[in-house]
């Protein structure tokens, strides 16, 4: 029986893979067994076009300092780092866009709810939350629409299963209308002895479902939502997830409970792919078989077939492989929790995939053929639109008529730069009581309780100048990720990133989606932080237009003293300004490449980002170590907005005055404006510069002085000034009034 | 080493079987040799849920009580397990998801299957404290605002001719909220707030404005000193000064958000029953045992304990 084109379409398969399939199996799968190609092969899964490319991470690490990466990236559900006293954090970034895009609220919600079970799964207790997001311009119903939905489904779902959401980052972008990204990450605390795995290696071992019953939501998330364009996704409605965090957070304290008894030798999340992926991942990764009766699957809808129950996505379940004498224990603690737990599968030796419905086999398939999905390498080639963008002269660019200070102005009121306080405020920062700096400040810190030690998490990205220059972009992300750990004083170990583009099947996005993990992979082996965990989200795309190309890195960072913790807001009156990495009166129109300025003042995303990654290296570890000496009272990174926002940004938050004197040329947007890399803010006591002066020069960064804090004025040279709370009340309200 | 052993704890109300319970600990003081002396023991019971129970038992151990985190499931099944404590916390968090409405279900609980066990409680010469959803609890189960003078409420024995003194409901802002807010205490003869006055501390809700069913009842709270903490205008991030600080009257006008974050009556944040010895309030005093948990604690150089630790350091001296 020849299978149909859109059989093949409704999984996402091609004709060729289809092909392939027969090849392999050297017989035709029947529908069950298809529709589990089609989830295992998804991109969503099994990363067809996206793994070949990934290799190029952690390769040649170059550093001197000894690798505190516990997992095998890409082999567990997430990556473990070591922080010392026995512990271990646990890390991971997921994208949730098309679920979000379709259906807001629950979209972000169970993206909450996906990387929060991933990082059970590695038996870590989860700490924290951040969320990066972008939406379209909110003049746009549907985005303001998908915007509130989002924020909602993040409040609702993260505060009532009481983890801490203490970091985060908002974009709005016309290249994001009616295609948000939501990448939700999740930080885990973990004893280094009790790291859980994924891989059921133990034959004769009972496969234990767990938590929520099993319905018909979100079949097809994998291959269908996350494999392909957004042209039909206000279909695909039905096929969004829908979440209850109340469960979840049962089924986390049940889980821990569970592990903590020592009986538990696997453990497993249903995310995407739901029970197919979760357990012949589970299998595979043991080196064993599997052998599922989904009779005994707790299903909260009649008449439910073995495709659905296998495809199905419902929320809040977990698997546990468990010996068949240590049963007995873990379903008493699951009752204990009122938790449902079901025993739907044993381990087998031969490395095959049994689906039964009692005693009737309806799968039977070789695991290997099934989980190892066809990789392609596509030839990437920029478009000559990517070509022409990068080659505009700067120089062209007219000075706007407004001045400075209206400028300066402007861009405090963009929604890009303005206050997100609107949007914290609906999010519990401060529930498990060890967050020591909360959102709102470059990178938030967390105690370690029981030591001394603090962990620094952040989370960002930039589309802009992704799409500008992936390659560069690339390298910039993760060195703003990094300057933001080191900006609190913690010094980066790893980081963890969602790759979010378009179709790879366009040769444009193709080369954007290889060069930008290039430049990730090339940063990331100078700054010295390997890549420990990721997701790839492709086919972001609407109105046959690709979204901008945009990796969303999320970085660890570790502080040996909770108490060093350093705020980007300046701390004090009467204290000296001083800007790392550059001096100001030597910028360059180049420097305007990409910015914020340019796009908000002149409608343009024009001109060539780049960045001197050897000089960020340097910049960082100076700002560490100063911090460290207890020289610096505060530092913040020059990003968004450039250095009259960052400015700007200290005094507002500090609630303290500026007086800058440097100079400032005729090209006044670019000193003020332009996003040059490499730059920290930072602020110190005046008697301490003669330490901190030899300082710098040992590290080879330049510093220059840029003014001094105090009274209630912002005031830089004859350019700006203005009261601090007008400014304050500007950036509190940008957000909010583009919001409406 | 027993023979030295002091009880202070004061037995009033106390069967010998329940006394024979209590834990007694060794406590060093300063290099005079141990001294024993009767700890408190702290039920901070977490219903499916809960999500503050770790941090809130970490609150008054680290005062010196004994805390276990009981699960609800446990004293349904065996509801005389409440007897070996002498406080009792209900901690913040979902209970039960708050699917229908902010502690429904676990206080439907406390005053259905535990009423005769709540009541022996509050007979006694014992404490309790609910904070955030365990205020919502104690409040919807009828704990308060009359204590033990007032349970089992009338409003459960003869609903056709009584209802509830109050509620707790929606923040006016429609929304969950987080931040933190100013507060000056009232009702120091509340066990919880002795030698307290004003306090920073943070809030995260969405179920937080008191709301009494007649103004007789908000003046009755003002007259029999219950009215525990009210929320105070709190300087803007970066002013050092700090506002005046009035105390609290029920004709006070309603502060506006962020200042009373969520319309409150009378800007109320905290009420306790009028023996004193039970308390519930919104704002989460068990984040804010270290001053690095202040939102400005390196701009104001802040080290050592935080504001909220008091709450739990009085529930145990109290027995001390």
């Amino acid at each position: 029986m020849a299978v149909t084109k859109e059989t093949l379409d409704e999984i996402a398969l091609s004709r060729a893979e289809y092909d392939l399939i027969l090849e392999r199996l050297d017989r035709e799968p029947n529908p069950v067994e298809l529709g589990m190609f089609g989830a295992l092969w998804s991109e969503h899964c099994g990363y067809k076009h996206s793994r070949p490319l990934l290799r190029r991470f952690n390769q040649n690490p170059a550093g001197q300092r000894p690798s505190r990466v516990l997992s095998q990236t890409g082999a567990e559900n997430a990556g473990a780092v070591d922080i010392g006293d026995g512990l271990a954090v646990v890390f991971k970034v997921e994208s949730h866009n098309h679920p979000s895009a379709v259906e807001p609220l629950q979209g972000a919600a169970t993206g909450v709810g996906g990387i929060v079970r991933d990082i059970l799964a590695m038996g870590a207790r989860p700490i924290a939350l951040l969320n990066s997001l972008r939406f379209g311009p909110l003049d746009d119903p549907q985005n303001k629409y998908l915007f509130h939905g989002v924020v909602d489904g993040i409040s609702w779902y993260g505060n009532c299963i009481g983890v801490p959401d203490v970091a985060g980052e908002i974009c709005f972008d016309e290249s994001y209308s009616q295609n948000p990204l939501v990448n939700a990450m999740c930080v885990g605390l973990v004893r280094t002895d009790t790291i859980a795995t994924s891989a059921a290696s133990e034959v004769d071992n009972v496969m234990l479902l767990v938590g929520a019953g099993t319905g018909r939501d979100g079949i097809h998330g994998a291959s269908g939502l996350a494999s392909r364009t957004f042209e039909e996704e206000v279909e695909l409605r039905p096929t969004v997830q829908v979440g209850n965090p109340f469960l979840e957070k049962v089924l986390i304290e049940a889980c821990l409970e569970a592990l903590d008894t020592g009986l538990v030798n696997a453990i497993q999340d249903l995310g995407a792919a739901g029970l197919t992926s979760a357990a012949i991942e589970s299998a595979a990764s043991g080196g064993r078989g599997i052998r599922l009766d989904i009779s005994q699957v707790h299903q909260r809808e009649e008449g439910m077939s073995p495709y659905e129950v296998m495809l199905s996505e419902s929320q809040e379940r977990m698997l546990l492989v468990v010996a068949p004498e240590n049963v007995p224990a873990i379903k008493a603690v699951m009752e204990k929790w009122d938790v449902t737990c079901r025993e739907i599968g044993v381990i087998l030796a031969e490395q095959t995939a049994q689906v039964a419905v009692g005693s009737e086999l309806v799968v039977d398939l070789p695991i290997g053929p099934l989980s190892e999905a066809p990789q392609y390498s596509l030839e990437g080639k920029p478009s000559e639109e990517d070509i022409r963008r990068r080659q505009l002269n700067l120089d062209l660019v007219p000075l706007p008529q407004d001045g400075p200070q209206e400028t300066l102005i402007r861009l405090l009121a963009s929604p890009n730069i303005a206050n997100k306080e609107g949007v914290y405020r609906q999010y519990d920062h401060q529930v498990q009581t060890n967050t020591v700096v909360g959102p709102g400040s470059d990178a938030a810190v967390l105690r370690i309780k029981g030591t001394d030690k603090a962990i620094a998490v952040t989370i960002d990205g930039n589309g802009r100048l992704c799409q500008l220059d992936p390659y560069q972009g690339g390298q910039i992300v993760v060195a703003e990720v990094c300057r933001n750990l080191s900006c609190s004083g913690a010094l980066p170990l790893a980081i963890t990133d969602c790759l979010n583009f378009g179709s790879p099947e366009r040769p444009d996005v193709y080369n954007q989606l290889e060069q930008a993990i290039q430049g990730i992979a090339d940063a990331c082996r100078v700054l010295e932080v390997p890549v420990v965990s990721g997701n790839v989200s492709l086919y972001n795309e609407s109105r046959g237009q690709a979204i901008f190309p945009t990796p969303v890195v999320g970085g660890l960072g570790l502080l040996e003293v909770a108490t060093n913790a350093t705020r980007s807001a300046f701390a004090g009156e009467g204290l000296m300004v001083v800007l790392l990495g550059a001096d100001p009166s030597l910028v360059d129109v180049d420097d305007l490449a990409g910015s914020e300025y340019l796009q908000r003042i002149h409608g343009r995303v024009e001109g060539r980002p780049k960045i001197d990654i050897d000089l960020e290296k340097r910049v960082q570890a100076l700002c560490r170590e100063g911090i460290g000496q207890g020289l610096i009272t505060s530092a913040h990174d020059c990003s968004e907005g450039g250095l009259a926002v960052a400015l700007a940004e200290c005094s507002i938050q500090g609630g303290i005055g500026f007086n800058g004197d440097f100079a400032i040329d005729d090209r006044w947007d670019a000193v003020l404006f332009g996003e040059r890399q490499s730059r920290i803010v930072v602020s110190l006591p005046g008697d301490l510069m003669t330490a901190f002066v030899p300082l710098a020069s040992s590290f080879g960064v330049p510093v220059s002085i840029l003014g001094y804090t105090g009274g209630d004025r912002f005031q830089l040279k004859e350019q700006v000034d203005v009261p601090v709370s007008q400014i304050t009340e500007v950036w509190n309200k940008g957000l909010e009034v583009a919001s409406g | 080493m027993k023979s030295r052993c002091r009880h202070r704890f004061p037995f009033t109300g106390v069967t010998g079987s329940i006394a024979a319970k209590l834990t007694l600990e060794c406590t060093p003081p300063d290099g005079n040799g141990p001294i024993l002396m009767a700890t408190p023991r702290v039920c901070v019971l977490r219903a499916p849920g809960t999500n503050c129970d770790v941090e809130t038992a970490h609150a008054f151990t680290s005062c010196g009580a004994v805390a276990d985190r009981v699960h609800l499931f446990r004293v349904l099944e065996d509801p005389t397990r409440l007897d070996g404590y002498q406080v009792l916390c209900v901690p913040g968090g979902f209970s039960y998801g708050d699917d229908i409405g902010a502690g429904v279900i676990f206080s439907s609980q406390l005053r259905g299957q535990l009423s005769e066990t709540i009541g022996r409680f509050l007979a006694a010469d014992k404490l309790a404290l609910g904070i955030c959803n365990g205020f919502q609890v104690l409040l919807k189960a009828g704990v308060l605002p009359g204590g033990s003078d007032g349970w089992p409420p009338a409003w459960t024995t003869d609903p056709e001719n009584h209802s509830p003194d109050a509620t707790l409901t929606w923040n006016d802002n429609g929304r969950y909220t987080a931040r933190w807010v100013r507060l000056k205490v009232m009702a120091t003869e509340n066990v919880f707030l002795k030698g307290l006055d004003e306090l920073d501390l943070p809030i995260a809700h969405a179920e937080g404005r008191l709301v009494p069913r007649t103004p007789q009842i908000l003046s009755d709270w003002f007259a029999n000193g219950q009215v525990g903490l009210c929320y105070r205008e709190r300087p803007a991030d970066g002013q050092e000064t700090t506002l005046p600080c009035t105390m609290p009257a029920a004709a006070d006008p309603l502060l506006p958000d962020p200042h009373n974050p969520n319309g409150s009556i009378a800007n109320i944040a905290g009420l306790g029953d009028p023996s004193g010895r039970v308390l519930g309030l919104m704002p989460h005093p068990e984040r804010f045992l270290h001053a690095t948990q202040h939102p400005r604690w390196t701009r104001l150089g802040l080290r050592g304990d935080g504001e909220g630790l008091a709450v739990f350091r009085n529930a145990v001296e109290y027995f001390g």
